[in-house]
């Protein structure tokens, strides 16, 4: 199923949602990578401000290209989420339960995404030109020192993502592969 | 002798590192549309179209077709009859800093593996050096992306494990990589020298064109049989499940110590990137 959906993406959205859909997002997103979480997940654990507010925040998993004059961004792929996986937890706490990146993760990020009722989704590694297009605006938030690891935030129009962990507990790379050996026999 | 200049070393580089990251080449594309043709799953399918769409667009706007614009490793033949008026290495790396710079590519390096400081120009490439004869000098730039370096290692198996070791240790690695490193991927083996010599011999598999036929009927078979049990393993485009999980096996070998049996697998994602001149 392919579904059109805003930003903040709402519990009864979340809830249609089923490991295989294809999800085209409008609206607002947040870009932080291993940097990048590395000082949120210290200001949390310090109680102190953060440069954004968590809840209800999407973010995504990507370093960018520089934009060429005529751009937002420049090619905007997502990075290998597994990554982030010893931040995810503290984050998900502070509200930001969805996450946008590519690459199987820990099963201990399956069971906090199904808990927090969120969810895990995937944009196409290396399809970097593509997505880039779908990024309308883009406004540095924090880290300008972290080069292509600051944070942004992006207006998009139909980004294309796959949903990949579900708010059930469900992992398509489980069941794809499940599939496929299905098909075989 | 030859005396080269070394501005036409940065220019060749920096040339070169662009061309790369914005036009894929045409064995790499043209493989990944016929396995586009025969995958199986609808959503593996579906994958690959985006990929081959976004690989045109990337060459028709002159955009880096993945923002993983990598470390540059770059392959320098020089000829023994060549002189050069300055260090070359110097050469090479301002040709890396104007491509990153001028050409809008990420710069991913950082100066230290602890302190991670950003360079800010994506240099030091990584440079291997030959020296072959004539007055000719080759050069091979590569960006190469962090995801799946990462999922690439080095083993020293033993003699007795033998082609039956070197097919598990190759399917268990790509198994346990799954959707990490952007399948469908490109298998670089090095296979034989010792530690240091067999990752090199790994990257410089991947240098091979898709469709090179290995000469060494041995290693040939091994190619071709890895390639078919890789596909069985279900991974697919992305992780997401289908029969396309690798385009290619490349195997490059040389000899080694009676003990040993060293392997490296460098895995290659499918923005395969690599182009060369000779000067």
């Amino acid at each position: 199923m392919i579904y059109k959906l805003h930003t903040p993406i709402q519990g009864k959205d979340i809830a249609k949602l089923h490991i295989g859909d294809i999800v085209l997002i409008s609206g607002t997103i947040y870009t932080a990578r291993d940097a990048a979480h590395k000082r949120l997940v210290e200001l949390i654990k310090s109680n102190q401000e953060l440069p954004l507010e968590l809840k209800d925040a999407i973010i995504y998993y990507v370093g960018p290209t520089p934009a060429k004059p005529n751009q937002a961004i420049g090619s905007a792929g997502p990075t290998s989420s597994y990554r982030m996986d010893p931040y995810v937890k503290d984050i998900m706490e502070k509200g930001s339960i969805i996450s946008i990146g590519k690459g199987p993760r820990a099963n201990y990020v399956k069971d906090l995404i199904k808990e927090h009722k969120g969810l895990y989704l995937s944009t196409i590694g290396g399809a970097a030109a593509a997505i880039g297009k779908t990024v309308i605006k883009r406004e540095l938030i924090a880290y300008p020192d972290l080069g292509a690891e600051a944070i942004q935030k992006l207006e998009v129009k139909d980004f294309y993502a796959i949903v990949t962990y579900d708010s059930y507990g469900e992992d398509l790379f489980t069941k794809g592969i499940e599939d496929f050996r299905k098909k075989q026999n | 002798m030859r005396e080269l200049n070394l501005n036409d070393v940065t220019k060749a580089v920096k040339s070169l590192a662009i061309d790369a990251c914005y036009n894929l080449n045409d064995d790499v594309l043209n493989c990944i549309k016929c396995y586009k043709d025969k995958e199986t799953s609808e959503l593996g399918k579906s994958v690959l179209e985006k990929i081959i769409e976004n690989d045109e667009l990337a060459k028709r706007d002159s955009l880096p077709m993945c923002q993983d614009t990598g470390v540059a490793v770059v392959f320098v033949e020089i000829g023994n009859q060549v002189i050069f008026n300055g260090n070359i290495e110097d050469a090479i790396n301002q040709g890396i800093r104007e491509a990153y710079t001028e050409g809008y590519l990420r710069k991913s390096v950082v100066s230290h593996p602890f302190n991670r400081i950003n360079t800010i120009d994506n240099t030091p490439a990584i440079i291997h050096y030959k020296i072959t004869e004539g007055e000719s000098v080759k050069i091979t730039v590569a960006p190469k992306g962090g995801g799946s370096e990462n999922v690439s290692l080095v083993k020293m198996l033993i003699p007795a494990d033998g082609i039956e070791g070197v097919k598990k240790l190759v399917l268990d690695t790509v198994f346990n990589a799954g959707g990490k490193p952007c399948p469908p991927i490109i298998i670089g083996l090095g296979i034989g020298g010792n530690l240091e010599k067999s990752a090199l011999l790994a990257k410089e598999a991947l240098m091979r064109d898709i469709d090179d036929e290995n000469k060494d009927p041995i290693l040939n078979k091994l190619e071709k049989e890895l390639l078919s049990e890789v596909n069985k393993l279900g991974i697919g485009p992305m992780g997401f499940g289908g029969n396309t999980t690798a385009l290619a096996v490349k195997i490059n070998s040389y000899p080694c110590h009676i003990a040993s049996l060293p392997v490296a697998i460098n895995i290659q994602c499918h923005a395969s990137r690599h182009k060369s001149i000779i000067l």
